[in-house]
């Protein structure tokens, strides 16, 4: 349909509704520096990784994952180049390296797992995470929270079982590594956002 | 026993019911599909049983924001879906253009586009598509584009098959283009699928039934557009994107 037809008398157009991302994005939206948001090589990198289970408790082996955050110095410009491309081949240059673009993407392996390898956000401490899978018919947006900082709104009106979920936990036996598991449902379901 | 097609016709036919009678009773009209939509079968262990935590944002909320992308993510060919191999691809050669546009109507500028499709006999290039049906050795099916200052983006492809699934006996999609889009705030991104006009598996499909507003469904179909036909190379469809979801300009701008 064309945006005329659509417009209704408010001035505003109704939106375009989501469809699941299906069994087959797996050769189109993962890219293979996906994980790796911070600048190669640098000391501050931490890891952040889990699992997405579904409402048995299985591991979802074809969840694609989205984290998209504030820069170390707190600023939310972002930055291009989290595809780049090679302009010879039409194939995967990888990240330059340098900037920090603030997304990533990462499909869940054949275990449900997932990992990034970020720069803490400056600002507030969280990770966007919008969940996308096969069998989910409109994306979910969650947090991950690298820390419980004091005054968030968010946090401090959910119940303390919602509220744990969350909250990455740093790993004692791991360097600079975090844990975030995300339940589409269940008793561990995770807390899911709606913006308004 | 494996559930027929008239299992599932009866039951998106009750869903279908049940919400043409919450709309005629003043219910706001649904422009998503629920996530809990039991005719699509994989949705019933993937959605949430708890209701969505409302986030009220101010403008230094992250997901008001959002990734920017630019020149060096895409390359000049990347929306053109023949030409990633040395032969052209067999089926139906298309234009696919519209416009990317937020719930106000603005154009979304220098954002993401990206597509992903069957081959014209419906097969994906994914190692997990194993039906009967041929892939195509000069079509991969994956394209993107960086829309203009207008919002606009186009792709040259070729029309994507029907092809059968395994949600119940006899399962057939109808032909589409998965599309991928970002806005200017990470709360409006977006991941859907355009459909073709008058596609006779429309009415059986519980993926497109799962938008239970028909004006919402209809929004899912692109147009045929004789303009944008081009002689002896291709047929013409527009299919116009809108976001949902707020950004922190329209914040600043007291909404």
């Amino acid at each position: 349909m064309s945006e005329q037809s659509l417009m209704e008398t408010n001035g505003t157009l109704p939106p375009t509704p989501s469809h699941t991302v299906g069994p087959f994005y797996g050769y189109a939206l993962p890219f293979p520096d996906g994980g790796e948001i911070a600048p190669a090589g640098h000391p501050d990198t931490i890891t952040v990784h889990g699992y997405v289970y579904d409402g048995a408790g299985d591991p979802i082996p074809d969840a694609l994952l989205e984290f998209w955050q504030a820069a170390p110095d707190g600023s939310l410009t972002g930055a291009p180049g989290s595809l780049r491309r090679d302009p010879v081949t039409g194939g995967y240059y990888g990240r330059n390296g340098v900037d920090f673009t603030g997304f990533g993407r990462v499909p869940t392996d054949a275990d449900g797992h997932y990992a990034v390898r970020t720069l803490p956000p400056g600002g507030a401490p969280y990770l966007s995470v919008c969940v996308f899978a096969r069998g989910l018919l409109h994306h979910l947006f969650t947090r991950a929270y690298l820390d419980e900082p004091a005054g968030d709104t968010l946090l401090s009106g959910l119940e303390p079982a919602r509220r744990e979920t969350l909250l990455a936990r740093a790993e004692a036996d791991k360097h600079r590594t975090y844990r975030f598991d995300i339940h589409l449902q269940g008793d561990k379901e995770t807390v899911f956002l709606a913006f308004d | 026993m494996a559930l027929t097609q008239h299992d599932i016709d009866r039951e998106v036919t009750e869903l279908q019911d049940a919400y043409d009678k919450a709309r005629a009773g003043g219910a706001p009209a649904a422009h998503h599909p629920p996530r809990d939509y039991a005719p699509y079968r994989s949705s019933a262990l993937r959605h949430p049983k708890q209701p969505l935590v409302a986030v009220h944002g101010d403008p230094e909320t992250v997901e008001l924001s959002g990734p920017a992308f630019g020149t060096t993510d895409v390359t000049a060919l990347d929306n053109d879906l023949t030409k990633q191999h040395h032969g052209e691809p067999l089926g139906e050669r298309i234009t696919v253009s519209g416009r990317l546009l937020d719930g106000r109507g603005r154009p979304v500028r220098g954002q993401l586009v990206e597509v992903w499709q069957a081959n014209a006999s419906g097969r994906y290039a994914h190692q997990r598509d194993d039906h009967p049906a041929p892939l195509d050795p000069n079509f991969t099916g994956v394209g993107r584009v960086l829309t203009g200052d207008d919002g606009s983006y186009s792709f040259t492809t070729i029309k994507p098959g029907a092809y059968p699934w395994r949600n119940h006996a006899n399962a057939w999609r109808p032909a589409h283009i998965h599309f991928s889009l970002f806005g200017d705030a990470f709360t409006q991104r977006l991941v859907t699928q355009m459909y073709f006009p008058n596609d006779p598996l429309f009415p059986y499909d519980p993926i497109l039934r799962s938008v239970t507003d028909e004006s919402a469904r209809q929004r899912l179909i692109a147009t045929y557009d004789h303009d944008l036909s081009q002689p002896e190379f291709s047929l013409g469809y527009r299919w116009d994107i809108v976001l949902d979801g707020p950004s922190a300009t329209w914040i600043e701008e007291g909404r």
